[in-house]
């Protein structure tokens, strides 16, 4: 495996950085070495913000910003008309969208990457009875990237969560994690 | 020992604990970090014990450093940017009473403008204040150098305090592996402080008291042997770190990469190390013979190493994350005035300062100036 990297798209409050995070945990627990880091800027309630990940099978050195992710991951459809999610996308780079529009219709503003919308945000509501998407959409990533399992994901979960005593929250983002993951399958 | 991906922030005061660090005197909020907040939370739980000094600014953290020591209890604080500026009356008094103890610093900008990210400003302008200062790259390498300053910095023959420094959001904000040592083993390896000198009522003793003409510049004098006995003492932390966890960087003062064969180098420090490496990495399958020196101790500082290092070179660039404005990279002073027998080329290149993110593509600019024989640096934008 060579050195992947993942780009999350996310609104200040959406608990982006939590995301990359979880993410970050989940890789090591594959056996991987792995890299969280956000891209601060001054955080505001409903801002884009950026996360990255990096992922590889031996450490990681390179610090600079993320440019051109195998990955991208939108935790809120409206972004796509603010930020170019896109940017710097690998050539057949998978989009993860959390939305309620078709694919077909979100390669139009997006343009030919794969691309995979999913309604995350219904999902968590229906799950966790709160639109908490940020750990939710980790489920997509681990079905559509097979880059991590979902086994590595409860882990994480469990490691971030459980262990402040959070442990009702940690099943709850498991389960909707579970079921994001089985629409995308 | 566990392993797990932990925040360097985290790292670091997961790190003070395992010192068993007796007091730290912190001012909590911007432009500090999350070691604050993960001591306070430690101490709180009850899973530390050491006494949390809640002060109301970071000129009050570095008194309160001050006295702490100086009535014997092993002593840590944790800033960043205009804190340290704050606390830079205190901080020649604290290495002038050869006071010892550590501070973390997440280095960031001075304003103005107002910049919340990482360059090496902060510290690097507090450099000749008597301070030993460790340069870290990654979250591993910063949880290490906190056990080995304490180390350092309490060693008989340097009592001097002794400054960490991690860059602020690049590495700060990083969750990434860290290998965390037991209690037993950092026990194993450091010591409890026994003071040479410490407040006692029943041996009373005067600290920092009037220096006249006639003897200040003999403090001085003894403050810069202990600093030069400081580089030996460096090593030995690093070189025994190594027996004790296994891991080590370079010599302690100097972390070479790819040095073997080379005809050019970047000299920097921080996390800029690990782009470096990355583009050395590429560079060198492409057949160029590239690498880095990566300087881990800036205070007191490496000349002999780095002159041994440089030797068979053709061509250095020195990289600043801080300029002195109406002068040059600071850096690029202290390399030129060790190397200025050797006959080499070395260029001066500002790159990073407050944020601006320094890449793979800057370093293969770079690298391709000194191939071509180019002689003046510049700005990288």
């Amino acid at each position: 495996m060579t050195l992947k990297e993942i780009r999350l798209h996310g609104r200040g409050g959406q608990g982006a950085v939590t995301s990359t995070q979880v993410l970050a945990i989940a890789a090591f627990h594959d056996g991987k070495y792995s890299q969280a880091f956000p891209n601060f800027g001054v955080e505001r309630t409903g801002a884009p913000v950026e996360s990255y990940v990096r992922i590889d099978e031996k450490p990681v050195n390179l610090r600079q910003h993320v440019y051109d992710p195998d990955y991208v991951i939108v935790l809120d459809t409206s972004l796509i008309d603010d930020v170019d999610v896109t940017k710097g996308l690998q050539k057949n780079g998978i989009v993860i969208v959390n939305s309620d529009k078709n694919a077909a219709e979100l390669k139009k503003k997006l343009g030919n990457f794969n691309i995979h919308s999913i309604n995350i945000t219904k999902i968590a509501l229906d799950i966790i009875g709160k639109p908490f998407v940020n750990i939710a959409s980790l489920g997509a990533f681990c079905a559509l990237s097979k880059e991590v399992s979902l086994e590595a994901l409860n882990k994480a979960i469990d490691e971030l969560f459980t262990a402040k005593g959070k442990a009702a929250v940690a099943e709850l983002n498991k389960k909707a994690a579970k079921a994001v993951a089985e629409v995308c399958k | 020992m566990t392993k797990k991906v932990e925040e360097a922030s985290l790292a670091i005061a997961t790190a003070v604990k395992l010192s068993r660090v007796q007091v730290c005197p912190m001012y909590p909020i911007t432009p500090s970090t999350h070691v604050p907040e993960k001591i306070a939370e430690y101490i709180a739980n009850g899973e530390f014990d050491a006494t949390l000094i809640d002060v109301e600014s970071e000129h009050s953290a570095a008194s309160a450093f001050l006295g702490s020591v100086a009535t014997g209890c092993r002593t840590f604080t944790a800033t960043a940017s205009q804190g340290l500026a704050l606390m830079y009356e205190i901080l020649p008094i604290i290495s002038g009473m050869r006071f010892p103890g550590v501070m973390a610093v997440a280095n960031r900008a001075l304003s103005a403008p107002i910049s919340i990210w990482n360059d090496h400003s902060d510290a690097v302008s507090t450099r000749d204040q008597g301070w030993i200062q460790l340069w870290v790259e990654s979250s591993q390498e910063a949880l290490d150098t906190i056990i080995q300053g304490f180390l350092i910095s309490e060693d008989s023959k340097v009592q001097l305090p002794l400054m960490v420094n991690f860059d602020g959001f690049t590495l700060s904000h990083v969750f990434e592996p860290v290998d965390i040592p037991s209690q037993a083993e950092v026990d194993k390896f450091l010591p409890k402080f026994k003071p040479v000198f410490k407040l006692d009522v029943k041996k009373p003793m005067t600290f920092g008291p009037i220096g006249f003409p006639d003897s200040f510049m003999h403090f001085k004098k003894q403050q810069q042997n202990a600093m030069i006995n400081a580089l030996e003492v460096v090593k030995k932390a690093n070189s025994s770190f190594k027996k004790s966890f296994g891991r080590s960087y370079g010599d302690g003062l100097l972390d070479l990469y790819k040095m073997t064969g080379a005809e050019y180098a970047v000299i920097g420090m921080g996390t800029l190390c690990g782009t470096a490496k990355v583009a050395i990495d590429k560079l060198r399958k492409e057949g160029k013979k590239v690498g880095l020196i990566r300087i881990r101790c800036l205070r007191p500082f490496p000349e002999k190493e780095l002159q041994n290092a440089i030797k068979n070179l053709k061509a250095v660039a020195v990289l600043d994350r801080h300029i002195s404005l109406g002068q040059e990279g600071p850096l690029f002073t202290d390399i030129r005035s060790a190397i200025y027998c050797n006959d080499i080329t070395i260029n001066s290149y500002i790159a990073g300062l407050g944020g601006m993110d320094i890449t793979v593509s800057h370093f293969e600019k770079v690298f391709k100036d000194l191939a071509q024989g180019k002689q003046k640096g510049e700005w990288l934008f």
